[in-house]
Order: structure tokens, then C-alpha cells, then sequence
């Protein structure tokens, strides 16, 4: 065979699909490990993050439509600027609105910040929904530019765009383990350990954890981007609260809360089973009950996640225990 | 307007059902459940699954009552769809939470497992009933004219009734019964009812079953009112924490009131707003009380009732 040949195969294709997607889900789940591994706060709202990410990315880099277009796509503004501009307006975005839910809620109680991450995730979900005007409502936004698309015949592009992802994956990857290896991130560690005693230290508890919240954020602003860039079309039904929110705890807890590595291992294993699971039900599920069928698949991430939770609680591979990063392992 | 107010206290009071029970519940586990929005599904379905299809092949006469949409069928049917969900929110309790208790894990991780038991309940129901609307009844029931432009259905005076009548009994059964004193004590402070010798883990039993019982009650009254659907435990949530939160989480006469407001405004907005955004203003009233009185209007430091 051709290296041609083996370059355009089905198989490949759908193999470098498959490495797009859970790397982006990847870089959501390394946002979320620096919310709850390291700092201890429950964000069930990550589908509000990743849709801001990927709707500011689209709004950002995509031209205003124009011609026939402009009859049935409203939005905004459309200010037609490069992806890494796009990429940057996301993850601001992100951490303001982060900002705006941390100053209410990391005062109190962990729960209340789990009860309002689902409101401002519901309520973006609401707003993008029906405001028509702002990025066409329910239909969605379509022909989100791809970067570096004239670069090789589109045949091939997907293997261009996965290596901008792994880029992006391993750059945000490596700061963040550099930071939580920092004084700063052992502060995070702290503060999930023992409020009190950090604040006794002296460590402005809602201080950091704000920052935590920020930063986490911005990284799953940047994964929206990602899947806006790479789905090249958005609309609100993509970011409920299953496939946009818990997918992404499943593949935390799965992988190892508070690991870096562990939780991008259990991004692409967890994105794995659930490759695995469509191809089950595909066979398995009778076509009078397709309808239902996502819902099956739905179960057993559910169940996955109770028995993680009860009997491997610390994922595949553990939290790693450090002191300091000027201390040899 | 007067309208909208009176349909925002029958919404009102179906919230404050809910959330009575969501906090009683937060009182003695001591986490945010969010499975209990599903379990309000849970009762009106098997509520649905009785009326509409096992007492349809049995020789139950169907005759309403008077002016009322429903008759014997969902007259039995509640209690028992109160006990099936009961059954439901204590076996949930068996496998999951009690096995967390044992292990002495930390509240976030009672948090993140209700979440899972929320999203799990829901797919069983979509899987089960699937992801159609369903109503109780065909019936259309004219409603009655009140002066000030104002209609009412027959139905939403049951409903009104109801809330309160469960409310009121609630309200009996932890002041006067020994096992609602022994909530109390448990909610209060944990270790001094153990050393009382109170069994704490049967408690939890008798918290779980009630809190079910109330919600599947309040499941049942909102599918009276409108109909059921498989998201609608989800759409409840932030209502019923916005109401409990605003009423002081773990006190049930504040959540009662919570409730009431959070439906009133709920209505009222949709004079301005799409009726889709409800969700969103039960969330932002959550956010005002949080910034500006975090305990709620009737939260002590101290929680308990």
C-alpha cells in the first residue's frame, strides 16, 4: 500500500477522529482536575465553560454571513480574526464568567457551588437557545473556519488539526503541572485538605480558590474552542448537561483525580469505552428502541461512576504524592 | 397579572413540597442531593405507569371526581407510587450512600454519587417510558371564573390543598410523633442523638423514605397541573434549591415559604420573559440570596429545625 493510500483509509480516519475528540475532552478534564483534584471544588457546571469556549471561539474567528446566508444565520458580530485569537477570546471569556460565579459562592458551603455551576451552565444553555439575534438560537451556528486549512489537500486535514490539539494538550498539560507543583499549588492541595488549617497559615482561602476556579475555566474555554474549530458547526443541544458535564467527571474519576497524567489517561480510555458502547448498541439494541438507545450507554457511565466511586475511588492511577519540585522523587 | 400571581402559588406550593422534603432530607444526610428533582420523576411516573396502564386492565370505575381531571385510579395511585419511590430512594441508599457513610468519605463525594444516581433514575425513565411528554388525562376540565379575570382549575385547588395537607402532616409527624423527634434530635447534632440512643442509620432510613414520599407526592401534583416528561426532574433542581437555599437550607417552614416565592416569581417573569428561562430566574434568585444573605431568610448559624 501507498503511504497515500494508508494516509485516506476509513480506519485511520475514524482512529485520528476518535484521538481529536478525547484529546479535546482531555484538556476538559485537566480545567475540571484543577477545579476538584487539586482544589477540592465541585463544578458541575463544565458544559457552561465549554460552551462559552467554543461559541466565543466561532463568534471571534468567523466572518458576519453574508449573501443567502445572512436570510437564515443570525448573530451577533462575527469579527474574522485568526484561531489563536479565537483560542485566547475563550479562555477570557471563560474565566470572567468564572470570576462573576466564584465571588457568591466560594465563600460557602461546597455544595452551593455545585447547585449554582449547574445554574449558570443551564442558564448559557437557555440564553444561546433562544436568543436567536446573538448566535442563531437552537440551529446553531455553522461553517466555524478551521486553521490551517489551505495547508494540505482536505483529505488530510484531520491529521494537521490533531496535531494542533496535541499541541495545545501537551502546552497546557506541562503548565499546569508546573504550577500545581508550585508553592501556589500546594496551596490548592491545602486548602482541599483543610480550609481552616491553610487559612490559619495564613493563605487567603478565597483568594486561591478563585484563582482555581479562573484557571480551570480558561483551560475548558480553550477546549471549547477546540470542538468548535474541529465540529466546525455548534448549537446548544451539544452542550447538555450529560455529554457536556459528567462525561467529563466519569473521565476524571476514572483516570485519577488529582494526577495529571491520570486524568488524560482517563479521558482516552473513558472516550474508548464509550466508542466501544456505540458499536454495542449498534449491534445490541433492537431499531424500534434507537430513540432510547443513547440512554443505555448513558446508564453505564452512570454505573461506572458509582462503582468507581465506592471501590477505586482514586481512578487508575492514584493521586501522586509530592513535597517539592527542588526535592528529588 | 393577578393571574399569573395565582398560577405562581400553585406552582408555588408543588415547590414548596419539593423542597420541604430536599432540605428535610440535607438536614440529616448532610449533603446536596441531586437526585431529588428525579425523584419527584420517579412518582409521577409510577403514578403514570399505574393509572394509565395497570388499573386500565383492571374493573376500577374511571368516573372523575365532580369538577376534578382524575378519579379512584389516581386517588390509589398515590399512595402506592409514594411507597414505590420510598422503596427507590432507600435502596439507592443501601447501594450507594450507605456504603460511603461506612467509608467515612467527605461530602463531595456524596455529592458527586447523587449526581450520578440523578443522571442514572433519568435514563431508566427514558428508557423505560421514553423521551415522549405524557399527560394523566385526556380530560379538559373548564375552569372556574374568579372575579379580577382570574381562572382556576378545580384541579389547582386540589393541588393547593394537597401541598398544604402534606405540609401540615409533616409538620405533626416530626413535632409529635417519636420518630420525628428523633429526626430532629438527629438533624440537630448527630453524636448527642446516637448517645441518646438513637439509631442514626435508621434515620436515615425513615429521612429517606419520607423525603421520597414528599417528593414523588410533589412529582405527582406538577403532573396533575401540566404533564410529565423525562427531564423534568432536571428542570426542577434549581428551582427547588433556589427555594430551599432562600429559606434557609435544613429548615423546613423556611423552605416553605422559599418555594412560594420562587413560584410566584417564576410566573410573574414570564409576563417579560420566554417561559423556557424559569430555570434561569430560580437561578438568579439563587445568586441574589447568596450574595446578599447566604443563610437564607430563615437560616440560623446553627442548622436543624
Amino acid at each position: 500500500m501507498t503511504v497515500e493510500a494508508i494516509l485516506s483509509s476509513g480506519l485511520l480516519n475514524y482512529l485520528v477522529g476518535f484521538l481529536i475528540v478525547a484529546s479535546i475532552y482531555a484538556l476538559f478534564t485537566l480545567g475540571l482536575n484543577v477545579h476538584f483534584g487539586d482544589t477540592g471544588l465541585i463544578n458541575f457546571g463544565v458544559a457552561g465553560f465549554f460552551a462559552i469556549g467554543a461559541y466565543t471561539a466561532a463568534l471571534v474567528t468567523k466572518p458576519l454571513p453574508t449573501g443567502e446566508l445572512a436570510r437564515y444565520t443570525q448573530q451577533a458580530f462575527g469579527l474574522d480574526q485568526p484561531f489563536l485569537v479565537g483560542i485566547i477570546a475563550a479562555a477570557l471569556v471563560s474565566g470572567i464568567i468564572a470570576v462573576l460565579i466564584g465571588i457568591p459562592t466560594l465563600r460557602l458551603r461546597e455544595d452551593y457551588l455545585a447547585i449554582a455551576t449547574i445554574g449558570i451552565a443551564e442558564s448559557i444553555r437557555l440564553v444561546f437557545n433562544n436568543e436567536q439575534w446573538l448566535a442563531n438560537g437552537s440551529k446553531g451556528l455553522v461553517g466555524i473556519p478551521r486553521p490551517l486549512y489551505d495547508l494540505v489537500p482536505t483529505a488530510y486535514y484531520n491529521y494537521v488539526y490533531l496535531g494542533i490539539v496535541i499541541i495545545v494538550l501537551a502546552v497546557v498539560a506541562v503548565l499546569l503541572e508546573r504550577m500545581i507543583r508550585s508553592p501556589w499549588g500546594r496551596v490548592l492541595r491545602a486548602i482541599r485538605e483543610d480550609e481552616v488549617v491553610a487559612a490559619a497559615y495564613g493563605k487567603n482561602v478565597f483568594a486561591f480558590k478563585l484563582q482555581a476556579l479562573v484557571l480551570g475555566a480558561m483551560v475548558m474555554g480553550i477546549g471549547g474552542a477546540l470542538y468548535a474549530h474541529n465540529a466546525g458547526t455548534i448549537s446548544p443541544s451539544v452542550f447538555e448537561p450529560v455529554f457536556g458535564t459528567f462525561i467529563v467527571w466519569v473521565m476524571l474519576i476514572l483516570g485519577g483525580s488529582g494526577n495529571t497524567k491520570g486524568v488524560i489517561l482517563g479521558a482516552f480510555v473513558f472516550w474508548a469505552i464509550w466508542a466501544g458502547t456505540q458499536f454495542a448498541t449498534d449491534a445490541f439494541v433492537p431499531p424500534a428502541l434507537n430513540s432510547r438507545a443513547p440512554h443505555f450507554r448513558f446508564l453505564l457511565m452512570e454505573t461506572l461512576l458509582v462503582l468507581m466511586l465506592l471501590f477505586r475511588p482514586k481512578g487508575i492511577l492514584g493521586e501522586e504524592r509530592f513535597v517539592s519540585t527542588l526535592r528529588p522523587r | 397579572m393577578i393571574a399569573l400571581v395565582v398560577d405562581g402559588i400553585i406552582l408555588g406550593s408543588i415547590l414548596s413540597l419539593g423542597a420541604v422534603s430536599l432540605t428535610l432530607v440535607y438536614g440529616i444526610v448532610r449533603f446536596a442531593n441531586f437526585a431529588h428533582g428525579d425523584l419527584m420523576a420517579v412518582g409521577a411516573y409510577v403514578a403514570f405507569f399505574l393509572v394509565n396502564t395497570v388499573f386500565a386492565t383492571l374493573d376500577i370505575p374511571i368516573a372523575t371526581f365532580g369538577p376534578l381531571s382524575f378519579g379512584l385510579p389516581m386517588l390509589l395511585a398515590l399512595p402506592l407510587a409514594m411507597l414505590m419511590t420510598a422503596v427507590v430512594a432507600v435502596v439507592v441508599d443501601r447501594l450507594v450512600f450507605r456504603p460511603m457513610r461506612a467509608r467515612r468519605y467527605a461530602t463531595v463525594m456524596f455529592v458527586i454519587g447523587s449526581l450520578a444516581v440523578a443522571f442514572a433514575i433519568r435514563a431508566l425513565v427514558f428508557i423505560i417510558w421514553g423521551p415522549e411528554f405524557h399527560f394523566y388525562t385526556q380530560a379538559l376540565r373548564p375552569a372556574l371564573k374568579l372575579p379580577f379575570d382570574v381562572r382556576v382549575k378545580p384541579d389547582q385547588i386540589f393541588i393547593l390543598l394537597a401541598c398544604l395537607a402534606m405540609v401540615a402532616g409533616l409538620y405533626l409527624f416530626l413535632q409529635r410523633s417519636k420518630i420525628g423527634q428523633a429526626l430532629r434530635a438527629t438533624a440537630d447534632n448527630p453524636d448527642l442523638a446516637r448517645i441518646s440512643g438513637i439509631n442514626t442509620e435508621h434515620m436515615m432510613i425513615w429521612t429517606w423514605a419520607i423525603g421520597a414520599a414528599l417528593a414523588a407526592t410533589a412529582g405527582i401534583l406538577l403532573g396533575i397541573d401540566s404533564q410529565i416528561r423525562p427531564e423534568m426532574g432536571w428542570n426542577l433542581l434549581l428551582p427547588l434549591f433556589a427555594a430551599a437555599i432562600l429559606g434557609g437550607i435544613g429548615n423546613p417552614y423556611g423552605a416553605l415559604v422559599g418555594g412560594m416565592v420562587i413560584g410566584i416569581v417564576q410566573q410573574v417573569s414570564t409576563a417579560f420573559l420566554l417561559p423556557t428561562y424559569k430555570p434561569a430566574v430560580a437561578f438568579v434568585i439563587l445568586i441574589l440570596v447568596l450574595l446578599i444573605r447566604p443563610r437564607g431568610l430563615f437560616g440560623s448559624e446553627q442548622r436543624g429545625f
